[in-house]
């Protein structure tokens, strides 16, 4: 994918965000989540740490270890959009070990990687608290469950079909 | 002997009004208890929570009037209310129907707050997965500051308080106060040696009141009809109502609301259904995956603070999550504790290490590896954890693994001799 800006792309400039935010540390998640929502491939770059940590007068080292402690920051880019499985014991319980299994099989990809192509990234996680809908997972900011290996194809069809 | 069904108080507007619109919840009655306290001395107001008997429900059940009282007698002038909405607990979804249900019951409930313990400043920590819930509490947020319910001068008085949304962004132990206190001011989510507590030196070292999403939703009903009225609701432990999310193998899952105190058994069958037809009740993990596994001969305990303490278990979230004879629970607790290892910070060694140890143990034992001083030596490491562990996370881990093997010790060693069993759902690799 192309990382120049063209008249269809509405993100706002790091310098345009950068202003909407106060000097002080804890302004830095709320400032890195901005950041990476401005980002099409979903990551933190680092000029985007840099940048961040200049704003906030911060130690280059006090951004990183932040951005590196919390799983919603990622450092190196992923798809455009982010599959978030749920592995919590409940969803384990009905059946999120399968459900993830078909999803690298329809991905061709492990979970925590990127498919060639840039469309997704899959990812698990610790819980969505979906637990009424289980085995339930996340496609960016849409939920999804309870979800069967045989949904997998479907449900993927129709963000490949958007892509296209 | 009283009889326990669905009780709605807290959930009373969930999915009756538009969580949108400030008008349907101004119509039922909404910001009445905000007004009422308004007409109050702060201290009358921090007194009535305390007279409620109302407890935090994000698991540890201090008494909340309690926690605003240190705040109020601080002498620091600037003074913080912080919602703790980073629900992370697995099995646990209530403050998330909360915000996306009925979002102004929440800002009504910080906004008294703010006025009893002399805050101006409030914020809603949530995790950075609940987008909907950030949606809705950013507009209910907006909607209240131009109807004068919150900003300057709130209802025509010289009480000002505003409120901000912070969103986490993907860690389990920003749940634990100073762990989130750290995480707002712009640091990893480190837990922070207590004492001091966050009523002392919370937010930015202010003092500062951490409430749960359900404990301040319980503020403006008991503000309005007060706290005797409360306390007809539940057990003399545990007044009020609780919000327990029914989970696993049940006819029916989601979330009910009743009173404090009603039986496993009432949750499980009457009002969860019970397993799916031709399948029997294996056990429960109560309370989450911080909680504790219960054998169907428990099913009559009463879900509040006091009863489960003392059978050994715990309430924490509320959550019910039971499973019946398709489950596994060697497989069960390896899923508990492989989501202990990933979501342990790291900070301090018992339960950095602890975590990654009892996942080991736990494959030798799926795995077949024959020797039963496996199931002591997870014992052994939690009673380590226990004691060592700087945050209820690590501290807490003892709870399913203790009654887990206690109460399922012959599945255990069936796994022992003959490897992985046909209902294990994933099988754990031995890494060390």
């Amino acid at each position: 994918m192309k990382e120049g800006r063209t008249a269809m792309d509405r993100r706002p400039t790091r310098q345009g965000i950068l202003k909407r935010f106060p000097r002080r540390q804890d302004q830095l998640l709320p400032l890195l989540h901005a950041l990476q929502r401005a980002n099409p491939r979903n990551y933190l770059t680092p000029d985007d740490l840099r940048a961040a940590a200049e704003h906030l007068r911060l130690p280059l080292a006090a951004v990183y270890d932040a951005v590196t402690f919390y799983s919603m920051f990622s450092l190196v880019p992923r798809g455009r959009h982010i599959i978030r499985v749920c592995r919590s014991p409940t969803c384990h319980l009905l059946g999120a070990t399968p459900l993830i299994e078909a999803l690298e099989r329809e991905l061709g990809v492990r979970a925590g990687e990127t498919t060639p192509d840039g469309l997704f990234t899959l990812e698990t996680v610790s819980c969505l608290g979906l637990c009424d809908r289980a085995p339930a997972l996340m496609i960016d900011e849409e939920p999804f469950g309870p979800l069967s290996p045989g949904d997998v194809g479907a449900l993927l069809a129709r963000y490949r079909e958007v892509a296209r | 002997m009283k009889s326990f069904t669905e009780r709605r108080i807290i959930l009373s507007n969930v999915g009756v009004i538009d969580p949108e619109r400030i008008e349907d919840y101004l119509e039922r009655g909404g910001y009445g208890g905000l007004r009422a306290a308004l007409g109050r001395a702060p201290a009358d107001v921090v007194e009535e929570l305390k007279e409620s008997g109302l407890r935090g429900r994000g698991g540890a059940g201090f008494p909340t009037g309690l926690k605003w009282e240190f705040v109020l007698k601080s002498r620091a002038k600037t003074r913080y209310v912080v919602c703790n909405a980073d629900e992370g607990e697995p099995g646990t979804f209530k403050d998330r129907v909360l915000m996306e249900g009925d979002p102004h019951r929440l800002i009504e409930g910080m906004a008294i707050c703010g006025y009893a313990v002399g805050a101006r400043r409030g914020f809603i920590y949530v995790r950075g997965e609940y987008t909907l819930s950030i949606r809705r509490l950013e507009r209910a947020i907006a909607q209240a500051r131009e109807r004068g319910l919150l900003g300057r001068n709130i209802m025509g008085s010289d009480f000002s308080f505003d409120i901000e949304i912070r969103a986490g962004a993907g860690a389990y132990v920003c749940g634990e106060e100073t762990a989130l206190l750290e995480s707002m001011e712009g640091k990893r989510g480190w837990p922070r040696i207590r004492p001091p507590f966050p009523a002392e030196r919370g937010f930015r070292g202010r003092p500062t009141v951490v409430n749960n999403v359900e404990t301040l939703a319980n503020v403006p009903e008991i503000v309005r009809r007060g706290a005797a009225w409360y306390r007809t609701l539940g057990t003399a432990d545990s007044p009020g109502t609780k919000l327990y999310p029914l989970l696993g193998n049940l006819n029916r899952t989601g979330l009910v609301e009743a009173e404090m105190g009603i039986p496993l058994r009432t949750l499980v069958f009457d009002l969860g259904g019970g397993p799916p037809e031709g399948h029997e009740l294996k056990g429960v993990l109560v309370g989450g995956a911080a909680g504790a596994f219960l054998a169907p001969d428990e099913l009559d305990v009463p879900m509040d603070f006091g009863s489960l303490r003392r059978i050994g278990a715990t309430l924490g979230s509320g959550s019910v999550l039971a499973f019946d004879d398709t489950a596994c629970v060697v497989d069960l607790l390896g899923s508990v504790l492989s989501f202990f290892a990933h979501e342990s910070c790291g900070q301090c060694t018992p339960c950095r290490v602890g975590t990654a140890i009892l996942v080991d143990l736990l494959a030798r034992v799926q795995s077949g590896n024959g020797d039963p001083a496996v199931l002591d030596a997870m014992r052994r490491a939690t009673e380590v954890m226990e004691v060592a562990s700087l945050c209820p996370l690590g501290q807490s881990v003892g709870l399913p693994v203790g009654t887990a093997l206690e109460k399922f010790r012959g599945e255990f060693e069936s796994h022992l001799t003959q490897g992985p069993c046909p209902r294990c759902k994933a099988t754990m690799e031995v890494r060390v």
